[in-house]
């Protein structure tokens, strides 16, 4: 199952549900395109909805670091929802859970941004 | 012998599949290999034979996740990192049931890593990186993780050991 995802608007906040995939390909090529479309628009509020992502390989992990970084140097902010096991296990292996804002609900995360 | 029908259908697939993967295959009880193009398909076809090789051999279904991730990340850095994507080189890859557990063999045709040259991925000047976490994982995931290369490619191989096989442990990895 490949990568596939939805965009949604709430209270300012870019929502993009992501399901499938991260994975070396057209999984990251996904993610990286629908991140930068945003960006170029403007929405610079970007949580990514990961509650569907079943699988994530060292590519995968790289293009989420790719978005954080993109986002927070064009000033904006990108965090992230709903970990599956899986994908909350490597970003604990790799250190990453430290990087990033991860949240567990919809509601308080789109509050949280600034 | 009657067999159901699913099962004669899932043998099949899987025949049908094996068929489709490789340029050329060799198959016994205890080992699989096979001789791959430099490609994408490649990385997946590796990821999905080694999670049907550590499923026969009994693995639990996190330690399957596991190898099938090791493996792809192996994967990934010989069709990439050591042949990059030339058409002319081929990605080696064999699986094995031995003694010491599940052993897995990538080998590719590049010029060899240089392992002085891999960091250290949770170094927080490397945390933001978005590459270089390939050798990290398998490393992670795999009891036994070789890397030799040569300048006529690099080999890795990749040893889980199987539940209740005398290979228990885990091992330093060089």
């Amino acid at each position: 199952m490949t990568m596939k995802v939805g965009t949604r608007q709430v209270d300012g906040v870019a929502i993009v549900d992501c399901s499938g995939r991260i994975t070396l390909g057209e999984g990251s090529v996904i993610l990286r395109d629908t991140v930068r479309d945003l960006l170029s628009k403007g929405h610079k509020k970007i949580l990514l909805n990961l509650a569907d992502v079943n699988y994530i390989d060292s590519s995968g992990i790289g293009e989420l670091v790719s978005a954080f970084t993109t986002t927070k140097n064009q000033g904006g902010e990108l965090k992230l929802l709903k970990l599956t096991k899986k994908v909350n296990d490597l970003l604990q292996i790799t250190k990453l859970y430290t990087v990033f804002d991860v949240k567990d609900d919809e509601a308080a995360a789109v509050k949280s941004f600034k | 012998m009657h067999l159901p029908s699913t099962l004669l259908d899932g043998a099949r697939q899987i025949a049908s599949r094996l068929k489709a993967v490789s340029s050329s295959m060799a198959m016994t009880e205890q080992r699989l290999s096979y001789t791959l193009d430099s490609t994408l398909e490649t990385v997946d076809k590796a990821e999905e034979s080694a999670t049907r090789f550590a499923s026969h051999l009994g693995f639990p279904e996190d330690e399957v996740m596991q190898i099938s991730m090791a493996v792809r990340e192996g994967a990934v850095n010989a069709v990439l990192h050591g042949n990059a994507y030339a058409p002319e080189k081929k990605v080696m890859l064999a699986f094995e049931h031995t003694a010491e557990g599940m052993v897995v063999t990538i080998r590719d045709q590049g010029q060899g890593i240089d392992l002085s040259k891999i960091p250290n991925p949770l170094a927080p000047e490397n945390l933001l990186k978005t590459s270089g976490r390939g050798i990290f994982l398998m490393r992670s995931f795999m009891d036994v993780v070789e890397i030799r290369p040569s300048r006529t490619g690099t080999e890795v191989k990749l040893i889980k050991h199987v539940p209740g096989s005398s290979g228990g442990g885990k091992e330093a990895s060089q």
